[in-house]
């Protein structure tokens, strides 16, 4: 019978199947960080429980950490304690831990691939909805919530029904100064949050195939911002040669025989899907986002639609604008912006830094901006300074400061003030996700670093 | 961890009428900072419940003291966002047994599951009598039943039935949760992850 790639990689998992239902699903590499773990080992304390394959999990702190001064001890203990919660129960129960610190150290989602831990044809789980970002790589991969990363811990399973299955193609050439964030804040846009929720999405089409790995995973680390658990994206020579002599993967034969597997991860020609989309390249432009929600965005040269035109209730549509001070029809282009953060599982990859800086080059920052850089993890920050990048940065009167999730949910320092307005290129838009108060719009390193130069919403095509 | 039994739950409820209600609102991000599962009801829907002085807001209905229960009935797209399980935390904590929504995100209803709270998904039609009755009357009752998979407003006697898979149902009924099934199939398990390649 002909198969998805999704049906080749998650069949291959089941355990076993239960009549009525989920599946018994085995997981191969499962990522922990500090805020969902800790009430994981907790549970196995109480039930007298061991970690059956410590050798399958990988712990980094991320979430909850400093990006200044690192070296120092963690100011707030509420965060200090989690930090070594983690590092005391890695220790424990043998797990690998790359704490603050460590020369490995980085948000999960970066160092996960960046290091050779993912692989395709794989499953893979953490207790951080972001997680999808590994399907670039063909494997399946998701978010799971703390008494699923017990389970994971305990037996290396979870139980899951299986979803239904998507195919989104984009076919086309993208134009100048679209990227891979704009194409998947274009189909959630399209989709809605609640579009794919069910569902476990192949995106196919030549976008994909012409992406490289850091723009895939952005697509596929934004799958759950419409619902869906996860996406995936089937491997190809670009995936092998990003991951080829990465430190963890496999060395000679041994990788030979894992690649030659990889290349039959493919949907078959005639396999079918639950529901199918296409969309085309050339209807997508810069998108930035106007609302609480990221299925709220628009190409960046629109104007804010009206409540009647947005699918869902009235009242939660004007209780979003008024949240963010905005008004049916208004421009995004000019906006007033105080906040520019570059960073996130999304876009904290080299990648990113590399397409700020084409277009901060040469200019200066906007003198009431406050921008926060923030490396995805230590290699990506030697990256930068290898390029010259953090030359062209710090010319432009800007300064990277140290990986973590930082800004992007604000759960350390890195708060944006109430009423404030932040150019954000990471994944979420909700009601005080930047801090209490904070207004986010969400949109490609290309429009944050226009905003950061000129201090209001630019069409970063104006400055290519 | 497990949890209490869940069979029939006959609760007043409290409405929430707002679309695409994420974890964040639910429980902010900076609230995730416990080692410990403990008091996490406190901070439940923080920033729509307090005011910058921790004063509460008086428009927000959990300050609303009209309405109360067991029961929180929210709107479509009900736990979208995040994958923090402090969300279904909370919500327990505070005291509900039972969400009801017309679209539940993914993840938000699969932990649900895994603590104890009931994740009722209803049509939007039915979705919108209950709200309707709720403001009618706040001390009405909603009648949940587990085991025949019904949701009955007690006064009008509307009702409709939900789904729920027979294994998760059983759980719930029983107060068992899935690290007790997969600890009795660790044999099964080992002889599957011996047979990988990686």
């Amino acid at each position: 019978m002909s198969k998805t790639l999704f049906d080749k990689v998650w069949d291959s998992h089941v355990v076993r199947k239960i009549e009525g239902g989920p599946d018994v699903f085995f997981i191969d590499r499962h990522f922990i960080h500090e805020v969902t773990s800790p009430v994981a080992f907790l549970g196995l304390k109480n039930r007298g429980l061991k970690v059956l394959y410590p050798e399958r999990t990988f712990a980094t702190a991320d979430h909850n950490t400093p990006t200044i001064n690192q070296h120092l001890p963690v100011q707030d203990p509420l965060s200090a304690n989690q930090l070594k919660a983690l590092e005391d129960n890695s220790n424990e129960h043998g797990i690998s831990h790359w704490g603050l610190g460590h020369r490995k150290n980085g948000i999960v989602h970066v160092v996960g691939p960046e290091n050779g831990i993912t692989f395709p044809g794989a499953t893979i789980v953490c207790g951080d909805s972001h997680t999808s970002t590994h399907g670039a790589f063909g494997a399946i991969a998701f978010g799971i919530g703390t008494s699923e990363v017990e389970m994971v811990l305990s037996t290396q399973c979870i139980m899951q029904p299986k979803p239904k299955k998507m195919r989104i193609n984009v076919n086309g050439q993208l134009g100048k100064g679209v990227t891979p964030k704009d194409v998947a804040l274009y189909i959630i846009s399209q989709l809605t949050t609640s579009g794919a929720t069910g569902y476990f999405v192949e995106y196919a089409g030549d976008v994909f195939e012409n992406m490289t790995m850091e723009g895939r995973m952005t697509v596929c680390n934004l799958s759950i911002e419409m619902g869906a658990r996860g996406g995936m994206i089937a491997p190809d020579e670009t995936t092998f040669t990003y991951l080829k002599d990465k430190p963890l993967s496999l060395k000679g034969e041994a990788w030979d025989t894992a690649v030659a597997h990889w290349k039959t991860l493919r949907t078959d020609d005639d396999a079918t899907f639950d529901k199918e989309l296409t969309f085309s390249a050339s209807d997508i432009e810069p998108m930035i986002t106007y609302g609480t929600n990221p299925g709220m965005g628009i190409g960046i040269s629109k104007h804010i639609p009206n409540a009647e035109a947005v699918e869902g209730g009235v009242a939660t549509y004007k209780k979003s604008l008024d949240y963010m001070g905005y008004h049916e029809n208004d421009s995004m282009i000019g906006k007033k912006v105080d906040y520019v953060f570059l960073g996130s599982c999304t876009n904290g990859r080299i990648e990113d830094f590399r397409a700020f800086a084409s277009i901060v080059k040469g200019k200066k920052k906007a003198e009431h901006i406050t921008a926060w850089l923030v490396p995805g993890s230590h290699e990506v920050e030697d990256q930068i300074k290898e390029e010259g990048i953090l030359d062209v940065l710090t010319e432009a009167g800007f300064a990277l400061r140290q990986p973590g999730c930082s800004a992007c949910l604000a759960m350390n320092d890195d708060k944006v003030p109430a009423g404030k307005y932040a150019v954000s290129t990471s994944n979420r838009n909700f009601e005080g996700r930047q801090g209490p108060g904070s207004r986010t719009l969400l949109a490609s390193p290309l429009v944050a670093a226009a905003a950061a130069v000129t201090g209001v919403v630019t069409d970063p095509r104006t400055l290519l | 961890m497990a949890y209490d039994k869940f069979n029939v739950l006959t609760s007043t409820a409290v409405p929430l009428p707002l679309e695409n209600v994420d974890t964040d609102q639910i429980i902010p991000a900076r609230f995730l900072k416990a080692t410990k599962r403990e008091g996490f009801g406190d901070n439940l829907f923080r920033d729509w419940r307090y005011n910058d002085d921790n004063t509460p807001k008086e428009s927000f209905v959990l300050n609303n003291p009209i309405y109360s229960g067991k029961i929180l009935v929210g709107g479509k797209n009900f736990g979208s966002g995040s994958s923090r399980e402090h969300a279904a935390w909370a919500i327990y904590d505070y005291g509900f047994r039972c969400v009801v929504s017309s679209f539940f995100a993914d993840i938000f209803r699969n932990n649900c599951l895994n603590i104890g709270v009931l994740p009722v998904q209803v049509s939007p039609e039915f979705s919108e009598q209950i709200f309707n009755a709720i403001y009618d009357d706040p001390n009405t009752e909603i009648v949940v039943d587990l085991q025949n998979q019904t949701i009955t407003i007690a006064a009008t006697g509307a009702q409709e039935s939900f789904d729920i898979n027979s294994y998760k149902k059983e759980n719930m009924l029983n107060g068992f949760d899935d690290i007790d099934y997969l600890q009795n199939m660790k044999g099964e398990i080992e002889t599957f992850a011996n047979g990988l390649l990686l």
